[in-house]
């Protein structure tokens, strides 16, 4: 290949050393990232290869309807809870049935906490210790790491004694040669740009966030019974409401338990506005280069379905907190429709995937979709007698299928939905936008990049966490109208079913735009296919050659060091990649094996 | 190799007074139901060793057993990490990536061998040459047979690496393969759950750490402290199941009233595991808390078992199917009698199978639960 433009206009030149990281760490499921450098260490080529594959959905076929949710929650355990709510949500779109509005705002309420817990668990520990040196945090001056946090954040751990503490233990665990999860890791590395206060600041809420990133979740603890995978019901909610009358005590949701939930949703607010904010736009403040790198795909082409509907049923966009639309080839004014049924709008493609159709150069839509594995290396693989040193980019190279909207590579995640709320007029979000990019100094054009992904995704954090505090407020204001009922019933026989029909589920997961497609006949799932997001994000190439938003966004991004993959973490997770996700597709058993047995 | 730091140092360096030791190895050894004695061994075990070496991989799964650790409340999921044991290798949390992380490997095996713990939450695929799940540039199954030979003991999380869980329901396609089948002479604990409670796998950690040595298993492997008792012995609702209340439809008067999930299909009579005692979250709720039933997610196979609403078709208890029905009609004297002949039934059973006092479920347990 050498040098190539692709169709989306992206310049590739494979021609320079070629670095390979994998496993690619700090993710959810398993990844490789194989890039190509000049010679002035700038990446110029990327491929970025999904390395797992499941194989759920022929699983699901002649199950249940109803019993889905809880096998495709199990896609991922990390977005907790998304699957089953896009699965209810094809499951009552295909039989037509409408849910209580009680049990759409406890929806609302236990995704919101997802948000915020898993866009919180990200920053903290799967991100930041890319912009976070461990080690530097113990030349700190901790009268002086106490000074920086009074000056950013009235949060109460800010005294010089509290973080001695925090570096002692620090220091303990460096001096003895022990690291643990921070063994082996980057420090010292010259893309590291924060002072020793700064970063001492940091390791601390990174415990501190570690310890109460376990209180957000029991918000779906209460409505689902326990976190990771609560429990979800076709038709509504599993928890029923008692709020007035003998036996409340032993109800599911009474006073008790929503005094809980609001307690927990009061000081989750608290924690992203205290620690959360100011973390980021500090960490931002000392990394403006990378309000630069990782664009890729961002300042052209975004996807957003939709979330958090506030009138049960309502998934128009006057009904949705964060719109649906896509913006495409960079003109930010216009947002297109989205309309998950047209068979022309969303298609996957598997010219590049571990994957074959009846014909490659077609793209299918999810209801037709097809998912029969073929796994074949490139001719111009490089293998060992040990290991695959590279893949083949120009042949099939991952287990991701490449999805197109419209025939468009998109980016989608927190990124796209701040913009597009932002385009559509989002007051709440425009002012958290403004706000973060005036303290910054920067134009809204500088969201398109690395740190901008990441900032973005810390922003919805703080409007998730407001939000879910209103939907509390809207539960108490619909009980206290009379209205208890979480639970539609009227189709729960598979009697009242018609004999053929199919739905889709569309969601927003924290990671971006979830849709699944099921058809349903004889009271059984015929068929069921899932689009995630990291599926669009991870893309590989397209029949067109088309990249997608990873390899695009690591292109024209330099390395200090190539032994050392620091850049091409940071960018890489400022997407939050969910390999599980994306790569849960299957076809026919590969034939038997030799059993490993050991020794 | 230099000096390591034992618990004990790591615990007095960070400002834990040694009488507060003690008193913390007392309280320990009075849980762990350990005499007099218990306190001075657990002193003594902590004050002598290094952290732990423990290698945690990944293998076909959902990352659910890597979240539901860190949620753990006591001990807390950052003091298991940072003082308790040495965490060099997760790919989900660990600093290090690509070269560097893989190294790690391969370092603790050459300087630990035999003596680190290496923990899996996934399993094995093993359809198509293992290249279902590529680590490396190799199957997942390589990394693992590398590690796992040379670890001390071998802890399974989750049903994934137990059983196989969602992966491996019909038909199968990986071969998603558990791991204590592909393993012999190193110990393997099963910890099974989808996933497994918090406390339960920071509690399978602490006694290993505590005691060193590996808690007592049954048949299936599963620690017996955690996984002997069925969840529907144990329900809070299970006087509603005695009385012949329940539930039968959703958001119905008995769901409004916490009555007896049974008949919406609650898999806790056929499921052993500890979450209606020590709870979910710090035990903030569990499912049928939550108003849904059990799916018996930390069962073999219980993907197969469904669908999840129907109710258990074999539970020939007293009188279910005709008192379910017409709850007003139950005198409470009839009540009573009907319990203790139910609860004689099942002492009656186990003395007969001689495992009065020692029971250890097994799958075939299982299916006979329902009726005992």
């Amino acid at each position: 290949m050498s040098q190539t433009t692709t169709a989306n206009g992206f310049q590739l030149d494979d021609s320079g050393r070629r670095v390979v990281i994998d496993p690619v760490t700090r993710i959810e499921g398993h990844m490789r990232i194989e890039v190509n450098l000049d010679s002035a260490n700038v990446i110029r080529n990327a491929v970025s290869v999904g390395t797992m594959w499941r194989g759920l959905e022929p699983i699901l076929q002649g199950r249940d309807p109803r019993d889905a949710w809880a096998f495709v929650q199990r896609i991922c355990g990390v977005c907790t809870g998304v699957h089953a709510l896009a699965s209810i949500r094809a499951v009552e779109d295909a039989l037509a049935i409408e849910i209580p509005a009680n049990a759409n705002t406890i929806r609302n309420i236990m995704h919101l906490a997802l948000f915020v817990h898993d866009h919180l668990v990200h920053f903290y520990h799967l991100h930041a210790l890319d912009w976070v040196d461990v080690v530097s945090a113990l030349n700190a001056s901790p009268k002086a790491t106490a000074e920086l946090q009074q000056s950013i954040s009235p949060w109460h751990n800010a005294s010089p004694g509290y973080f001695k503490d925090v570096q002692e233990r620090i220091r303990k665990m460096v001096g003895s040669g022990q690291l643990g999860p921070f063994r082996n890791g980057y420090w010292g590395h010259s893309a590291y740009k924060l002072p020793p206060e700064a970063n001492l600041m940091a390791v601390a809420h990174y415990i501190e966030a570690l310890n109460f990133q376990r209180e957000i979740v029991k918000i779906q603890a209460v409505f689902g019974g326990k976190n990771p995978h609560p429990m979800w019901l076709v038709g509504g909610v599993p928890s029923a409401i008692n709020m007035h009358t003998s036996g409340s005590s032993g109800a599911s949701i009474n006073m008790e338990r929503l005094n809980l939930v609001e307690s927990i949703a009061t000081r989750t607010q608290i924690f992203i506005e205290q620690v959360y904010i100011p973390d980021l736009l500090a960490i931002a403040s000392f990394y403006p280069e990378w309000f630069k790198y990782g664009d890729g795909l961002a300042s052209r082409n975004l996807l957003s379905y939709g979330e958090f509907p506030r009138r049960a049923n309502d998934d128009s966009n006057a009904s949705l907190l964060l719109p649906r639309a896509a913006i495409i080839n960079g003109d930010l004014k216009t947002l297109h429709e989205v309309n998950l049924r047209d068979p022309a709008e969303i298609q996957e493609f598997v010219p590049h995937s571990w994957f074959r159709y009846p014909d490659d150069r077609q793209g299918l839509h999810p209801w037709d979709g097809i998912t029969e594995q073929d796994f074949r290396l490139g001719a111009k693989t490089r293998q060992s007698e040990e290991k695959i040193e590279n893949f083949d980019e120009s042949a099939k190279y991952s287990y991701i299928k490449a999805p197109r909207w419209k025939g468009h590579a998109m980016e989608t995640g927190p990124l796209a939905r701040m913009v597009i709320a932002y385009q559509a007029g989002n007051q709440r979000v425009r002012e958290l936008v403004d706000g973060a990019l005036k303290k910054l100094g920067l134009p809204l054009t500088a969201l398109f990049s690395t740190m901008g992904r990441t900032a973005a995704r810390g922003l919805e954090a703080q409007w998730a966490a407001e939000q879910l505090n209103e939907q509390i407020a809207l539960l108490h204001a619909t009980i206290k109208s009379g209205n208890e009922a979480t639970a539609n019933t009227d189709k729960w026989e598979p009697k009242t079913w018609p004999a053929s029909t199919r739905g889709v589920g569309y969601a927003e997961a924290p990671r971006g735009a979830l849709g699944h497609w099921i058809q349903i006949r004889d009271q059984k799932i015929a068929n069921y296919q899932c689009v995630v997001p990291t599926t669009w994000n991870a893309s590989p190439r397209d029949a067109q050659g088309q990249i997608g938003a990873y390899e695009a966004a690591l292109l024209g991004v330099p390395m200090a060091d190539p032994k050392k993959p620091l850049e091409i973490l940071r960018v890489i997770h400022s997407f939050d990649p969910c390999l599980a996700c994306a790569t849960h597709v299957i076809g026919p058993d590969g034939g038997e094996l030799t059993v490993a047995r050991m020794l | 190799m230099k000096e390591k730091p034992t618990f004990y140092d790591v615990l007095m360096q960070r400002g834990v007074s040694r009488r507060d030791f003690l008193g913390f190895c007392a309280l320990t050894a009075t849980h762990l139901g350990l005499d007099a004695s218990g306190a001075a061994s657990v002193a003594h075990a902590l004050e002598t060793k290094p952290r732990i070496p423990v290698l945690w991989l990944h293998g076909l799964e959902c990352t659910c057993c890597s979240e539901s650790f860190l949620r753990s409340g006591h001990p807390l999921a950052s003091d298991i990490v940072m003082s308790m044991i040495s965490l060099d290798y997760d790919d989900t949390i660990m600093a290090a990536a690509g070269d560097q992380a893989e190294e790690i490997l391969q370092d603790i095996i050459r300087d630990y061998r035999g003596a680190y713990l290496l923990a899996v939450e996934g399993n094995v695929p093993l359809a198509n040459d293992g290249m279902s799940c590529i680590v490396g540039g190799r199957p997942f199954r390589k990394k693992f047979e590398e590690t796992a030979r040379h670890a001390k003991a071998i802890i399974s999380w989750g049903t994934c690496a137990t059983s196989g869980c969602v992966q491996a329901a019909k038909p199968n396609p990986t071969r998603a393969t558990p791991i204590h089948r592909l393993v012999d002479r190193v110990p393997v604990i099963n910890v099974p759950g989808c996933p497994p409670i918090a406390e339960v796998m920071t509690g399978v950690i602490s006694y290993i750490l505590m005691y060193d040595r590996l808690p007592e298993l049954d048949k299936q492997l599963r620690p017996k402290l955690f996984y002997s008792q069925r969840v529907h012995d144990k329900c809070y609702r299970r006087a509603h199941f005695d009385a012949g209340q329940f539930v039968e439809r959703w958001d119905d008067e008995g769901a409004r009233q916490g009555w007896c999930l049974y008949k919406m299909g609650c898999r806790g009579p056929t499921t052993y595991n500890a979450c209606a005692t020590i709870g979910w979250n710090e035990n903030t709720s569990w499912p049928v808390r939550s108003g849904h039933g059990c799916i018996g997610c930390s069962e073999d196979g219980f993907w197969d078992r469904g669908p999840f609403y129907e109710r258990l078709p074999d539970m020939q208890q007293w009188g279910i199917e005709a008192n379910a029905d017409k709850v007003a009609a139950v005198g409470a004297a009839a009540l009573g009698g009907a319990v203790a002949a139910q609860l004689g039934g099942s002492l009656l059973k186990r003395m007969v199978k001689g495992k009065r006092g020692d029971e250890t479920p097994s799958a075939d347990d299982d299916k006979k639960g329902t009726q005992s």
